[in-house]
């Protein structure tokens, strides 16, 4: 029963959908902070692990669905790992909950160098609609140097694509002179 | 005399639709007993506003929501944990954020508070600031025996999932204990809402937990639609069910295809994704939101449905209703799956009842009860859906009623477009004082809103529960005998919420 199934999909074509197109300003700024060292050693690939600062769950919702069969976020060589042992990037959504700061910091120390931050989601960029809450520092900048802002709440597959797609090409393109 | 008939020896608020009863500290007193001695009456929550505590109950006879509050003097009440085991989380959090003591409670370590918000008692009107210092470390229940050890998980997990602290206490490879330490997603969301317009507050309902964004909206909706005797056009309250069913259907496809993923059984996994992807992307073509976030508003919802939305809806959904069958023969008839969801994460049925848990977790366990049917809304009081209740209690029997929910949600959606009443989507909201609450039924469960606004309409009191509170602690006995390694595959069939729980 199901076999047929896995044939047929072999034999098909990809759901998959196109890439999108990505903003040459957000690459050529997120080059300029890589190191040219960095670029050689991360390869066009990236390992990124997700960290939940203290999001409504919308934002893991959309993460998620980067790694469903629509999006295929791994046949960029973008993946999620399970560890920031592993991980080049964190990727980080919600805003900065001062109940997960330590937390934040000790994946942040765990995470090798060279390595991104990325904050997704408005919660993530400044604390949104958390603003000036006593539970919350702020936007995930106020914890965690952050690398790329991505916005939206929350960002859909396609923002999320975008932005991660400019982290790969910043790697790729030649160190600014 | 009963507990009903003891709350309502009190003296009413005039709360619409369900009414709130003020009792003397000691009658509140003698509540606990009473609740012993009456097990119909089901404890539904508990929240606090400065130097007053509130509960919420079901009378599931009768089906009626029944409010109660006391004043606690001296900042101090009678526990109901003692009657009643889900109030234990509530009254930890009744202390952490609104400074009232249960007196004779179960449990009262702290609960969202981790010594990190520099003030105590954020919501009891008078905070006392907290000064420096290293915040205290947490304190587990023991376990004792031969060749205990602990494994702990968390805050920050290995999925891409919200955070939370697991504590396993470990035989072998059996848990024998799970304790589960949350408040990590702390956002003060209720402090937040505190002083605003119901509308402008709204958006902290939709973020109570992203997942259940239409749920929670529309709960918190009709709670201040309630306070000030406001009624929804037709065509409103059948595209909040539309919407309220989507994303039944989003979410139930999504936990699906995670529970066989966790069983290392990808083929399911990657056709619900697509199947659901198209169901989201339908809510885009329809409301202008994958989520549907913001959509519902106290007074209606806004936008109206997008022309062509009604088409995308009916188009995605018919390619669910056309897979599910196929899924579901491959998802019972390979062994390697079967044998791992069958008997695992039981959940005892008298626990669930004890409980009153909600949801798939709730009906999973023979509890047969559904926000939609008892009490009941509109627009369901006219399309009452089937219920779907499974005996099993394991992750198989919470999986078959997500199943089975699909099917219903997907004909209550078709019934609701076919019949969409024309007209406006929105009305204004007077500015006047009012009470009000609500129970909608959202995928994981009931979700019960409870506001109070004051005569310019601004917010003095709000409480938004999610069904995850007498779920969580239901997982934590489902896995116990279970092996470590089924832990992710029980919480997936429980997937409850952090962000609703911690606030």
């Amino acid at each position: 029963m199901l076999w047929p199934r896995l044939a047929r999909a072999l034999l098909g074509k990809p759901l998959t959908d196109p890439a999108p197109p990505v903003p040459q300003e957000t690459v050529a700024a997120l080059g300029e902070r890589l190191a040219a060292a960095a670029r050689t050693r991360l390869g066009r690939s990236l390992s990124i692990r997700e960290v939940d600062s203290g999001s409504c769950n919308g934002c893991e919702l959309e993460v998620t669905a980067l790694q469903n069969v629509a999006y295929d976020l791994e046949r960029f060589g973008l993946r999620f790992v399970a560890s920031p042992k592993h991980a080049d990037v964190l990727l980080v959504t919600g805003p900065a909950c001062r109940n997960m700061t330590e937390a934040m910091q000790r994946a942040l120390d765990c995470t090798p160098d060279p390595k991104w931050v990325v904050a997704v989601g408005d919660c993530a960029v400044d604390g949104g609609v958390f603003k000036g809450s006593y539970a919350v520092e702020g936007g995930v900048g106020a914890v965690l140097p952050v690398d790329l802002l991505i916005p939206g709440c929350p960002p859909s597959p396609e923002q999320l694509l975008e932005g991660l797609l400019a982290l790969l090409e910043a790697e790729a393109a030649p160190a600014p002179k | 005399m009963t507990a009903a008939a003891l709350i309502r020896t009190g003296a009413p608020q005039g709360a619409h639709p369900f009414e709130r009863f003020l009792l003397a500290a000691g009658t509140w007193a003698g509540l606990p007993a009473a609740l012993t001695a009456d097990p119909s009456l089901a404890f539904l929550g508990m929240w606090a506003e400065p130097g007053m505590v509130h509960a919420a109950f079901l009378e599931e006879g009768a089906n009626a929501v029944l409010l109660a509050s006391a004043p606690a003097e001296s900042g101090r009440y009678a526990a109901l944990s003692p009657a009643r085991p889900g109030a234990i989380r509530f009254e930890r959090m009744i202390r952490d954020l609104w400074a009232l003591t249960a007196e004779g409670a179960v449990d009262l370590r702290p609960w969202l508070d981790h010594g990190r918000w520099g003030l105590e008692g954020p919501l009891s009107g008078r905070p006392a600031a907290i000064l420096g210092g290293e915040p205290p470390q947490p304190e587990f229940l023991p376990a004792e025996g031969e060749g205990i050890h602990q494994i702990p998980v968390g805050p920050i997990h290995a999925g891409v999932i919200e955070p939370g602290h697991f504590r396993f206490h470990v035989q072998g490879e059996l848990v024998v204990r799970l304790e589960q330490r949350f408040g990590y997603t702390h956002k003060g969301t209720l402090s937040l809402m505190l002083g605003k317009p119901a509308r402008a507050a709204a958006a902290f309902a939709a973020r109570l937990s992203g997942d259940s964004t239409v749920a929670h909206g529309w709960a918190f909706a009709a709670a201040a639609e309630a306070a000030l005797g406001v009624a929804v056009p037709p065509r409103a309250v059948a595209l909040r069910a539309v919407m309220g069913e989507l994303e039944r259907i989003h979410n139930h496809l999504n936990d699906w295809g995670f529970v066989c993923n966790d069983a290392a059984f990808a083929y399911p996994h990657a056709r619900c994704g697509w199947l659901r992807e198209g169901v989201l992307r339908a809510c885009a073509a329809a409301f202008g939101h994958r989520l549907m976030m913001d959509r519902v508003l106290p007074g209606g919802i806004a936008p109206d449905i997008a022309p062509g939305g009604a088409e995308a809806i009916l188009a995605a959904l018919e390619a669910v209703e056309r897979e599910t069958p196929a899924l579901m023969r491959i998802y019972e008839s390979h062994a390697s799956l079967q044998d791992r969801v069958v008997g695992t994460g039981f959940l005892d049925p008298v626990l669930a009842a004890r409980f009153a848990a909600g949801g798939f977790v709730g009906r999973g366990s023979a509890r047969r009860f559904d926000a939609r049917r008892t009490p009941g809304y509109a627009p369901y009081d006219a399309m009452v859906p089937a219920l779907a209740v499974e005996a099993g209690g394991d992750v198989d029997a919470r999986v078959r009623v997500r199943v089975a929910e699909l099917g219903t949600s997907i004909s209550l959606v078709r019934r609701l477009l076919m019949t969409l009443p024309e007209g406006e989507t929105l009305v204004p909201l007077p500015a006047q004082a009012g009470e009000g609450s609500a129970l909608i039924e959202g995928f994981r469960g009931e979700c019960l809103a409870w506001l109070r606004l004051d005569e310019g309409g601004l917010i003095r009191a709000v409480f938004l529960r999610d069904p995850s509170w007498l779920q969580w602690p239901l997982l934590e006995a489902a896995i116990e005998g279970n092996i470590v390694a089924d832990f992710p595959i029980c919480n997936k069939s429980f997937n409850c919420s952090y962000s609703g729980v911690d606030l």
